[in-house]
């Protein structure tokens, strides 16, 4: 590792070269605390050129590396390696060209998901995928794990976007992928893969023109099947909401004692539905929503921009508004096909009460996408182990009904042993093939994603003893 | 099981097999025979045999655009999907089918019309063209402006790798990023990797209305029309322009779709100038030309005017869209290898400095450069390699010679 700190310090402006433990410790995890690892050396470049001298030395070194944007991610996917360098994007932090002519913008990986919108805006522009985390997380990181928000049941994730990415290749080269370029779809199969596939150096985005009108209706329901019927009658209708999100009686009242969002009291379930999109078009599905909520004990519409701000509130403090009402909680991400969440919603409550563990459940009504909170105290011996065996059983749920492990978190180090429950044998062995193309030499963020990685070398199949990658201290057994 | 003619007996075991013919060259190079599997355990059966034996195979669904891209260095198999024709699965409710490959798209649309749902492509040749081939061989349609492209829509793919892996990725959730998306890789490599076997989509709800915004308008003109339909928040769901004679009018269409479709259309024709707003699609819409020789445009929207100036200069017929930044062209009259070679270098010029790229998707000579310079392959072989490391998928048939 010294004489890597050398030759990278050779290559790099002193101050991008982080050794003092004291500040590599801040970048000891990301948004998934549980998961540490002091990191073997940070560096903070500030070109792509920079980035591929460090890739390419890593290579040199045969030392791994791990790309870390602003470390929200909720997975572990930018979890250090103690005998590696973490590249951090945090320099890198230009909107480097705004054209609305094109209807696009290109930036450096660093650059927040929300700064991208705030430079558009005022000129009737924004960028459509909108994470919860969108003021502070990098959109290299929304590349990274093909970040979705509570709008993409109509706009669609990150990978339907973004245009074009520059990448460092795990060898060390720079590429541009391009949507426009014909071949195969490498872009494609970049956005979304963690880390794992090489670094972004920069984004060519796709800019949205504004809606023309935005109808935010809150919806109380008694209980939370009448809240999931609601859904079902809306996709029903042939509408496709901008967004529909819902929250059971536990996460409002933990979004009420933080923020105090004063949704209807008595609730036992809220629908946030938002519309957009031509006024007329707009006004129209707006009155078939009316009839659809009629089961609804109180409908409230926002009449302008600060009273939708109020009704999204208690959506978007709800997870960090569980710790009011939990000393500890777990965030989980899971999807299950949109008719089946009455079902799963049933067998959660069942978990729940079999193991004792309160669960807050939050979601992404309109595609599926759960994210229950499960709460426990964690003073209290054994309740921290419940609360891993609910949230654990929460994911075989959603693979038992046909959905996945993840919407929008990503695999990282957290979800990787589940995904040969997923996945069966061959198809991560396929998976992995893409891998060896791009990094033969498995040095981009190894260990996550996948359970075992495979040497690129080895024949499908035959699996004895240690794992070579695991003997040599490359890879955990997981 | 071998009918007409024996010479297979044996090596595809139970997977229904005939002698191919002549009808069955794809660019020229007649297989020896044609497998006609009929579930995904055949289609490994048949690669598997493949594989030991070193035989090529040529994947093929409707066979409407196997002329497209250049001739296989060799062909041993073809694999035809025609009997893969089961939808397997319409949740109506999660707006989600999964298909086998070759269901046409015709039949996938007529199932899917029921539950007053669709798969938002404008596939053309809808009665022949299969799922398997509409994703292998894909091509932005009008509506590719405001619902993306095959990529866009899938969600799920089942595929048969050239040694008889059978390969899951996705799923049947909307929102889903557990593991590559392999689905992506598939969709759009011309057979070159291995065989789609199932497909699963997300669907759109059948708009209620549709209208449709035709003028004839002057080419200089599109640029800034194209800009304004953009940008407009009557949201069009496509654009599309048609020139058949290079120095001919230019007719420009825009759809729009959902409800309050005649206001909508209204408004946007205030940004045309005259024009009718109907309830038909004008008659070129969404159609091809010949594609015996069909070349493919892309390029930022401040290409445009580029785009249409470099057209014209080089005698080629257009169709499609300035704000998807996507046309098809095609020569006016033939031509001969030599001539079409020079068309393509002196259009990619023009192009590429404007930022945009060319393709010639069907060309029936060898001597055109088809694809230009492509940043990504040396990642692209890599990928090749990795797939199929014997080149028996569709050898040749691809960027770079993949
Ligand atoms: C409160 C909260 C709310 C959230 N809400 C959402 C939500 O609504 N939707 C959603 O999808 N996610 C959400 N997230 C998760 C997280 O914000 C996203 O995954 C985000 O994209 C991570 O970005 P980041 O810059 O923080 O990446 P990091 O956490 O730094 O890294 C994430 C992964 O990306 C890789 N990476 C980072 N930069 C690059 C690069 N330039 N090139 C290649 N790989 C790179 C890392 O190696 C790592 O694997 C939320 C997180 C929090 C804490
Ligand atoms: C003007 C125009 C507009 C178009 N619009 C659209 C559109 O909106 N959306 C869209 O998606 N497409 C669109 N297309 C693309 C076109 O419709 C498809 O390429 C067509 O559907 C091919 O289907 P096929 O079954 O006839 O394929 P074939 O002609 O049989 O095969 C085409 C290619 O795919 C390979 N192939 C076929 N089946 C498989 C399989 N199962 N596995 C692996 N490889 C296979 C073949 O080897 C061959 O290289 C458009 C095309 C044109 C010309």
């Amino acid at each position: 590792m010294d004489t890597l700190i050398a030759a990278l310090r050779s290559l790099l402006p002193h101050d991008s070269v982080i050794t003092d433990p004291v500040r590599l410790r801040t970048y000891e995890c990301d948004g998934l605390t549980y998961h540490r690892a002091t990191p073997g050396v940070v560096v903070l470049p500030g070109t792509a050129e920079q980035v591929a001298r460090v890739v390419r030395l890593c290579n040199d070194f045969g030392v791994p590396f791990v790309a870390r944007g602003s470390g929200t991610g909720l997975s572990g996917g930018a979890l250090p390696r103690e005998d590696g360098v973490l590249i951090v994007t945090s320099r890198m932090r230009a909107i480097l060209e705004v054209d609305l002519a094109d209807r696009r913008a290109v930036v450096e990986p660093g650059v927040t998901n929300l700064a991208i919108t705030e430079a558009v805006r005022d000129r009737g522009y924004y960028y459509a995928p909108d994470p919860s985390s969108q003021q502070i997380c990098s959109i290299g990181g929304n590349v990274a794990e093909n970040s979705g928000g509570a709008h993409c049941l109509k706009y669609g994730f990150t990978v339907n976007h973004v245009e074009a990415c520059e990448i460092v290749t795990p060898d060390g080269d720079l590429v541009t992928l391009d949507r426009m370029d014909p071949g195969y779809d490498l872009l494609g199969a970049f956005i979304g893969s963690e880390g794992t596939l090489g670094i972004a150096t920069k984004i060519t985005v796709r800019l949205c023109r504004a809606p023309e009108a935005v109808t935010t209706v809150l919806a109380a329901f008694e209980s939370i099947e009448q809240g999931g019927q609601a859904v079902s009658a809306i996709i029903g209708a042939g509408i496709v909401p901008a967004a529909i999100e819902m929250m059971d009686a536990l996460a409002i009242e933990a979004a009420e004692a933080a923020v105090a969002c004063s949704y209807p009291e008595g609730a036992g379930a809220v629908l946030i539905v938002e519309l957009d999109g031509p006024a007329a078009e707009v006004e129209r599905q707006f009155a078939q929503l009316e009839e659809i909520c009629s089961a609804a004990f109180e409908l409230r519409v926002a009449a302008d921009p600060a009273e939708r701000a109020a009704i999204w509130k208690g959506r978007k403090s709800a997870f960090a508004a569980v710790g009011r009402i939990s000393p500890a909680y777990i965030v989980q991400d899971g999807v299950v096909p949109r008719t089946s969440l009455p079902a799963v919603l049933a067998a959660i409550d069942r978990l729940s009460a079999e193991h004792d563990i309160k669960v807050a459940n939050v979601f992404h009504a309109g595609d599926g996408n759960l994210h229950p909170l499960v709460l426990f105290d964690d003073g209290d011996p054994g309740a921290g182990e419940r609360a891993e065996v609910v949230s654990g059983a929460i994911l075989d749920l959603c693979i038992e009904h046909g959905g996945s492990i993840t919407g929008e978190h990503g695999v990282g180090v957290d979800k990787s042993r589940y995904m040969p429950k997923m996945f069966s044998a061959d198809d991560l062995d396929t998976m992995q093939l893409v891998r060896c193309a791009f990094d033969p030499q498995g040095l981009a963020n190894p260990g996550k994603v996948f359970p075992t990685p495979r040497l690129c070398g080895e024949v499908p199949g035959v699996r004895k003893g240690v794992h070579p990658l695991v003997e040599s201290g490359k890879a955990d057994q997981l | 099981m071998v009918t007409g003619g024996l010479e297979g007996a044996g090596v595809f075991g139970e997977v229904t097999t005939r002698q191919a013919g002549d009808d069955d060259a794809v660019c020229g190079v007649r297989p020896r025979w044609v497998a006609l599997p009929e579930t995904v355990e055949e289609i490994a059966a048949v690669l598997r045999a493949c594989a030991e034996r070193d035989l090529a195979v040529v994947p093929a669904g409707g066979g409407t655009k196997l002329h497209w891209a250049p001739p296989p260095e060799r062909c041993d198999v073809l694999l035809d999907l025609c009997c893969m024709n089961e939808v397997l699965e319409h949740a109506a409710g999660d707006l989600v089918v999964r298909a086998q490959a070759g269901v046409t798209i015709a039949a996938l649309s007529a199932a899917l019309a029921g539950e007053g749902q669709e798969l938002a492509l404008d596939v053309p040749f809808g009665e022949d063209a299969t799922v398997g081939g509409t994703l292998a061989a894909p091509l932005p349609g009008p509506r590719a402006f405001r619902y993306g492209t095959a990529r866009d829509l899938l969600i799920g793919i089942t595929v048969v790798l050239p040694d008889g892996t059978v390969a899951r990725s996705g799923g049947k959730v909307v929102k889903n990023v557990a593991g590559y998306d392999l689905g992506k890789l598939f969709t759009g490599s011309y057979g070159t990797l291995g065989v789609i076997a199932e497909a699963t989509f997300r669907l759109h709800p059948m708009p209620p209305e549709r209208r449709w915004v035709v003028a004839e308008l002057g080419g200089a003109r599109v640029p800034a029309v194209a800009a304004a339909l953009a940008a407009s928040q009557a949201e069009p769901s496509a654009v599309e322009v048609d020139r058949p004679d290079p120095a001919g009018p230019l007719t420009l269409a825009a759809l729009v779709e959902g409800t309050a479709a005649q206001t909508r259309g209204e408004t946007l024709r205030e940004l045309i100038g005259p024009a009718e707003v109907s309830g038909e699609p004008p008659s070129w819409w969404g159609q091809v030309f010949g594609d015996d020789v069909l070349v493919e445009v892309r390029f930022p929207a401040s290409g445009t005017a580029a785009v249409l100036d470099a057209a014209a200069g080089c005698g080629l017929s257009l169709r499609g869209s300035p704000v998807a930044g996507r046309v098809l062209l095609e020569p006016g009259r033939e031509l001969d290898e030599d001539e079409l070679a020079a068309t393509v270098s002196g259009l990619r010029e023009k192009v590429e400095a404007a930022g945009g790229r060319v393709s010639v998707l069907a060309a029936p000579c060898q001597g055109v450069d088809r694809w230009g310079h492509v940043s990504g392959l040396p990642l692209m072989r890599r990928v090749k390699e990795r797939f199929d490391p014997g080149r028996r998928m569709s050898p040749g048939r691809f960027v770079g010679g993949i």
